[in-house]
Parts: C-alpha cells; sequence; structure tokens
C-alpha cells in the first residue's frame, strides 16, 4: 500500500500530480489501515475537479515523522470512511455540506456550519435541523445560545437530561462562519496573512507559523535560524498564556478565587510580553512568509528574561495553591473522564488528548522549525478528566518557559525577513503545527498560475469538539462549565 | 490556608491607578493612533496599494486620509511610506461616537470626542453590558474580558458584563455580523430595554475588518443597529476600550485629546 501513498515532511511541497489518484475502494482501504497503525486523520476534504470531485486525505504517520497524503476521485456519492474510522465523521460531515457529497453509510449528514453551499442550490438556515432528542416522562432538553450569559463566541448547545445527569449533549456552530477558506482563494494578496492571524485569534501565531510554512514550502524560501527561534518564541508564549488564562477560568467555576484573579492578571502580563516582541499582545503582524518583521536585540531578549522571571514567581504561587487545595481538586477528579481509547477513535488532538494518555504533539512527533533543535517532552497524564486537562497545562506552561529561556539566550543574529518569490506553480504543500489547543493542519494548492488553487485549514477545534460532547455523557449538567473550560475550544476556528 | 494568605501577600495590589494616576505601560512598538503628516505627492499610492482593507483613501484636494474604523494597524502603510508621511503613534485614545470621526486626515492632531450626552446623563455611573460575539476571531471578546480582571478592574467606574440583555443598558458588539449572527443579533438588541446604548468594538464590528465585503459577513454592526461609540482597533487595546468607555459616559480620562 505504501506506493499508493505521497509521503512528504511536514513543511514539504510536491507537484500536485505526484498525489496518488486511487480507486475510491482503494482510498477507503488506505485510510482505514493507516489510522490502524496509529496515524492521525489530519484533513479530509474534498475539492472539485473537472466535472467530478477530488477526496484529498492527509494522514500524520508519526512513526516516519513524515505526512502521507492520498487522494480520490469521487463522483456525488462514495463509500463512508466513518463507519470503520469515528474520527472522519465531522469531516465527512462537513464535505456533505459544502459540495452535497454523499458519503454513503454515514450515520446522520447534518450540517456543521450551516454555511453557502460551494456548487450552488439550497442552502440551511442555521440553527434549523434535526437535533437528537430523548423522550419519556422525566426527561428534559436544555438548549443555550447562541448568545451565551458570558463574554465568549456563539454556539448553540442542547442537553438531553433525566434530572440532573446528561444523556447526551450536542454542539451546533457555524455562527461565526465567515467565508475565510473561500477568500484566500487566488491568493496569496495583501490581506492573506490577516485571514490566518483571526482564523483563531488567541492563535495568531500558530496557524500563521502554518501559514508561512507552507508559503515557503510552495516558493522555497529558506527561514533563517533566528526567525525560526523567534517564532517558538512567539508560539510558547501564546500557549503559557492561554494555558494560564483558562487555569484561572477553571479556578473561577469552582469558585476558587485567588488563582482565578492572578492567573487573569499574569495571562495579561504574559500578553504584555508577546506585545514588547511586536507591539501587539496576541502576536499580529510578527509573522511574514520568509522570516519575522521584528528582530529581538540584546537589549529586548533581557528585558524579556527578567520579566518572564517575575511571570515564573507569580504563577508558581497562582498555580500551586490551585493544584494544593483538596476542594479545588475533589471538583476535578473524575469529572469529564476520557478513555485513551475512546480519544483515539474520535481522533482528539493537544492537551485533550495528551490528558488522556495519548503522545500526540506535533513539536515531537514532525518537528518544526526551532523545535528540530531543542526537544520538548510531551506532557502527558492518564486520567483523561478535567484534572488531567488542567494539570497538562501546568506542566506544558513549565515546559514553555524553560524553552523560551533556553531560545533568548542562545545567541542568535538577524538578517532576515526575505519575502518569498513567486509560488511553484501546480503543487501542494501542508504544514502541521502545534498550537496552544493542538494540531493545526493548512493544505494549500496552486494552480497553473502559481496562485491558491485552494486552500484547507484544520483547527485543532474541528477535531476536539466532538471530544467535549462526548466528556458529558453521563455528568451532571451543572458540570458542564468545568468540561467546557477543561478544553476551551474555538468556535471560529472550527466555523472559520 | 496559610499558602494563600503567602501567596496573596506575593501577588501584592496591583489595579492601575489609572485614570487618576499614571498609564498603565503601553509597549514601546505599540501602534496607537495614526497621524499623517503631507503634503503627499500627487500620484503616489503606494500606502493606498499596501493596506489590506483599503482603510486609506484620497480626498478631492490630494489629501491622504486613513480610516481608523478599518484600520488592522499592521503598519503596512507607514513601511511602505517612501516619505515617511504615515506615522502610528503611540496614542491610545481612538474611540469617537461619530463614524466620520475615524477618519484622520492629513495634520489632524486631535482625538474625536467619544461622548455621548444621553450616555452621560443615564449611564454615567452604571452601565451594564451585554456583550454579543457576532464573528471575529474572539480577540477582541478576549481583550474586552481583560477589563474585568483586578489589574483594569472596570467594575469600580460601574461598567459590568451581564448576563441577559434585560438586565443591560447597552450592547458591545465584536465581530463583523455574520449572517449566521444577525438575527441573535437583532433579536438581543430587540430585548434591552430603552434607553439603550450600542458600541462597536474592533475593526470587524466598524467595517468588517479582514472579512469586510465577503458575502457571509455584514461589514459591521453598523449595518443593523445604530451605533452610538465605535472602538477602534485590531484588537484595540484594553487602554483603547476603558478610555472609549470613560469618555463616552463622560467621566474623561486626563489626558483627553493629547498625543503622547
Amino acid at each position: 500500500m505504501t506506493d499508493s501513498i505521497l509521503r512528504v515532511y511536514n513543511g514539504e511541497a510536491a507537484p500536485l500530480s505526484e498525489v496518488p489518484a486511487l480507486p475510491v475502494d482503494s482510498f477507503r482501504e488506505l485510510v482505514i489501515e493507516r489510522l490502524g497503525h496509529g496515524d492521525i486523520l489530519s484533513a479530509l476534504f474534498a475539492r472539485p475537479f473537472g466535472d467530478k470531485f477530488r477526496l484529498y486525505a492527509v494522514l500524520c504517520d508519526a512513526a516516519r515523522e513524515q505526512l502521507g497524503i492520498a487522494a480520490a476521485e469521487i463522483g456525488k456519492i462514495y463509500p463512508s470512511i466513518t463507519a470503520d474510522c469515528p474520527c472522519a465523521h465531522w469531516f465527512e460531515r462537513e464535505i456533505h455540506e459544502q459540495y452535497g457529497i454523499m458519503p454513503f453509510g454515514h450515520p446522520w449528514l447534518k450540517p456543521i456550519r450551516f454555511e453557502p453551499s460551494r456548487v450552488g442550490g439550497k442552502t440551511g438556515q442555521i440553527g434549523v435541523t434535526d437535533f437528537f432528542s430523548m423522550h419519556g416522562a422525566e426527561v428534559h432538553e436544555v438548549a443555550v445560545g447562541p448568545v451565551h450569559a458570558g463574554v465568549i463566541e456563539p454556539g448553540h448547545f442542547r442537553f438531553q437530561c433525566h434530572g440532573e445527569t446528561v444523556y447526551h449533549l450536542e454542539i451546533s456552530l457555524g455562527y461565526q462562519h465567515r467565508g475565510v477558506e473561500r477568500a484566500v482563494e487566488l491568493g496569496p494578496d495583501a490581506r492573506t496573512i490577516h485571514y490566518m492571524q483571526t482564523l483563531a485569534g488567541d492563535t495568531s501565531i500558530g496557524h500563521s507559523t502554518a501559514y508561512c510554512s507552507v508559503l515557503e514550502a510552495l516558493s522555497g524560501a529558506q527561514v533563517p535560524p533566528a526567525a525560526d527561534s523567534i517564532r517558538a518564541v512567539a508560539a510558547e508564549l501564546e500557549r503559557m498564556a492561554n494555558h494560564t488564562g483558562d487555569l484561572g477560568a477553571l479556578a473561577g467555576d469552582i469558585g476558587f478565587l485567588p488563582t482565578q484573579n492572578y492567573c487573569g492578571r499574569i495571562r495579561g502580563d504574559i500578553l504584555n510580553l508577546t506585545a514588547l516582541i511586536c507591539g501587539n499582545r496576541f502576536g499580529r503582524n510578527l509573522l511574514t512568509p520568509g522570516g519575522v518583521r521584528f528582530d529581538l536585540d540584546a537589549d529586548r531578549r533581557k528585558t524579556l528574561l527578567t520579566r518572564l522571571d517575575d511571570v515564573e514567581k507569580d504563577l508558581e504561587s497562582a498555580i500551586s495553591i490551585f493544584f494544593g487545595a483538596s476542594s479545588a481538586l475533589a471538583r476535578l477528579e473524575g469529572v469529564g473522564g476520557l478513555s485513551a481509547e475512546t480519544a483515539r477513535l474520535i481522533g482528539l488532538v493537544g492537551p485533550a488528548a495528551r490528558a488522556c494518555g495519548l503522545s500526540r504533539d506535533v513539536r515531537v512527533r514532525l518537528p518544526y522549525s526551532a523545535y528540530r533543535f531543542d526537544s520538548l517532552p510531551v506532557s502527558t497524564f492518564h486520567t483523561g478528566d478535567c484534572f488531567a486537562r488542567a494539570y497538562v497545562r501546568k506542566l506544558e506552561i513549565e515546559q514553555s518557559i524553560g524553552f523560551i529561556r533556553r531560545q533568548l539566550k542562545s545567541p542568535i543574529g538577524g538578517g532576515f525577513v526575505k519575502a518569498p518569490g513567486v509560488l511553484a506553480p501546480d503543487s501542494l504543500a501542508v504544514a502541521l503545527t502545534e498550537g496552544w489547543r493542538g494540531e493545526i493542519c493548512h493544505v494549500a494548492a496552486t494552480n497553473r498560475e502559481g496562485r491558491f488553487a485552494f486552500y484547507k485549514v484544520v483547527d485543532p477545534s474541528f477535531h476536539n469538539w466532538f471530544g467535549l460532547a462526548q466528556v458529558l455523557r453521563g455528568q451532571q449538567i451543572s458540570d458542564f462549565p468545568l468540561c467546557n473550560k477543561s478544553f476551551n475550544l474555538s468556535y471560529c476556528g472550527h466555523d472559520l | 490556608m496559610l499558602d494563600i494568605l503567602r501567596a496573596r501577600l506575593a501577588q501584592k495590589h496591583r489595579t492601575f491607578k489609572y485614570p487618576k494616576g499614571p498609564l498603565p505601560a503601553l509597549p514601546d512598538m505599540f501602534q496607537g493612533r495614526p497621524v499623517i503628516n503631507g503634503p503627499c505627492p500627487d500620484k503616489c499610492d503606494i500606502c493606498l496599494s499596501a493596506c489590506p482593507v483599503n482603510a486609506i483613501g484620497r480626498r478631492k484636494d490630494g489629501g491622504v486620509t486613513i480610516d481608523t474604523g478599518r484600520c488592522l494597524f499592521c503598519g503596512a502603510c507607514s513601511g511602505a511610506c517612501p516619505h515617511k508621511s504615515i506615522v502610528f503613534t503611540r496614542n491610545h485614545q481612538l474611540a469617537a461616537a461619530r463614524r466620520e470621526d475615524l477618519v484622520i486626515a492629513e495634520g489632524s492632531q486631535k482625538s474625536a470626542d467619544a461622548v455621548s450626552v444621553m450616555a452621560k446623563k443615564y449611564f454615567s455611573r452604571s452601565l451594564k453590558l451585554r456583550q454579543v460575539s457576532a464573528g471575529g476571531c474572539n480577540a477582541c471578546e478576549a481583550d474586552v474580558n481583560v477589563l474585568g480582571t483586578p489589574a483594569w478592574d472596570m467594575g469600580r467606574f460601574g461598567i459590568q458584563f451581564v448576563a441577559s440583555p434585560r438586565h443591560a443598558d447597552g450592547l458591545l458588539v465584536t465581530g463583523p455580523v455574520t449572517a449566521n449572527m444577525a438575527l441573535a443579533l437583532q433579536k438581543t438588541y430587540e430585548a434591552l430595554p430603552e434607553p439603550r446604548v450600542v458600541i462597536a468594538c474592533g475593526s470587524c464590528a466598524i467595517s468588517g475588518g479582514p472579512f469586510a465585503d465577503h458575502p457571509e459577513a455584514n461589514n459591521g454592526a453598523g449595518s443593523l443597529l445604530p451605533v452610538d461609540l465605535y472602538i477602534p482597533g485590531c484588537p484595540p487595546h484594553p487602554l483603547t476600550a476603558l478610555d472609549g468607555l470613560l469618555r463616552f459616559l463622560g467621566r474623561t480620562a486626563p489626558g483627553f485629546g493629547e498625543d503622547s
């Protein structure tokens, strides 16, 4: 089967013609076989191909430290993969929604973002769909959203409950859909990098690193080590800031106010470290294809290191009182648990997967940029519950601090920002990065003129939303805020 | 318990002295209110073509303008300008009550007025807001949330986010208002008791931001609702948002109208 798949390294381009187009049955067998060997389904999508469609699968093969790409030509119907590989479930719903393609045998092809059909025809109205429902004398349904009680993004949640116990949670998204993938086509242009920075605002660095990587692959540009190092520092600051904010939010949901308040403020201090590098708290405008836009001189490195010391000290006391309080731990332990097997089947990524004991981390599996030279351990835990998701974040914060310190102390000079040249025509490039929520996948293909023929983005939330629905089963409805915050998934990253 | 007390001592009291004391520190590379030091030569449209969102325009008399309601503060224009005519200052005061006041023309130095007679009369001491996230990227929401942390402590001005539109005096909208959120936003607005105010926070909510002119987005809250306060930025710095809110309520912060 190995000949029927194109193997590339992370952030490597290949001629589009080298992607083998298989008969759909072989394609299906190949994907099922590879996933059985422990690969991750990083992307599965369809794109028009002449008067038919082409189905693409991107598989992350950790054993080889490579990516596998396969394709199949299909018409309006093909045999679904979901029954054999539940992790394809959401992808196949997307394919059905975008092109009206029927993955035959899929359990329920409901729209996932209520986006306009890409081939014309009738489109769904948001929120108008059949929801899972449960019937009985003492059964009740709780519907929440799209407008929530807090300052958060819109989504719709339906809980099927018996008393306090949740039997099933259904999550209906799409409210943030703003048509980014379509807008990027025939690019890149001046606006493209801004789309990438706003795919998910709290993951600006994660997504723009992936974007820059595909562009650099397609144009053959070399990124100077100094720029790689600054990108990785920014990515770890992004991870730290978000993990810190989430630990504070978890503490708040438990009513453990000291950690909530301290972490809320410390998160801001970390964002300000990013702003010290580029002027923006979210790392906007730092990355550019070919390198970074701002150098880190010796003075700035020194200031960063000093302020990082302060942050570390504040974080240490804020987090240790939280993990030292038995009342807080009792609220987290055993809540929203997920087994490693279920996590693998539904294709969980990032800290949520690592909390179930899965060793999934792109920085280690398919190392890119500065992670090739400074490898981090994979922070895992085995209980798969809210505690594990909180604990993995604590471990990752500690690792990030060490990493940033090492990078800042190694003296690498500037001399970068070389704009990449024209993109290779009729080519394809895939880049995986480890955003703070998990694996980010960008796939770009060019047309004959070297413009984007299509651009596919998979945010880690796309893999993980179903995981949140899954952990709620059998929990009390009052556990939802905790479970939700322990995942803290992106709506806009999913909706695109 | 002892550990918690020890942590409390170590973390110290960190609420900003602002607005009575000094401004919270802004990063030295902060991109605030732009100024245009013209005159620009005719036929030099380099900044216009560098801007990713068409925020830069030319008036009939040839002068260049920047619409901070569209601007993403990426600095592409000032980087591209061969005459160094466009400079982003560190002035955080960007908010304005009128949409046209967001357009900065050549030589204009003063920040725009954000005060609202109605807001000052009814809400100057207590403003409860319902936030609606309507598209965008969630960065505006994240930095609006920051105003609730102890360092900024927006609650000390009587400004607070509430869970129900029925309890709110106003709506703070973020995002370009996607097609899929238009109805929910409209319904939330209608649920607010009168008098009510609408605040558009961030480039998306003002003009659509990077998603301007997408068929799936609506180019901001103004396309559906009457907006009373505009807070530019991508996302706005918390200081820009707080300054805008305080000026809106007539609780003018020191340094009003000055360029830093």
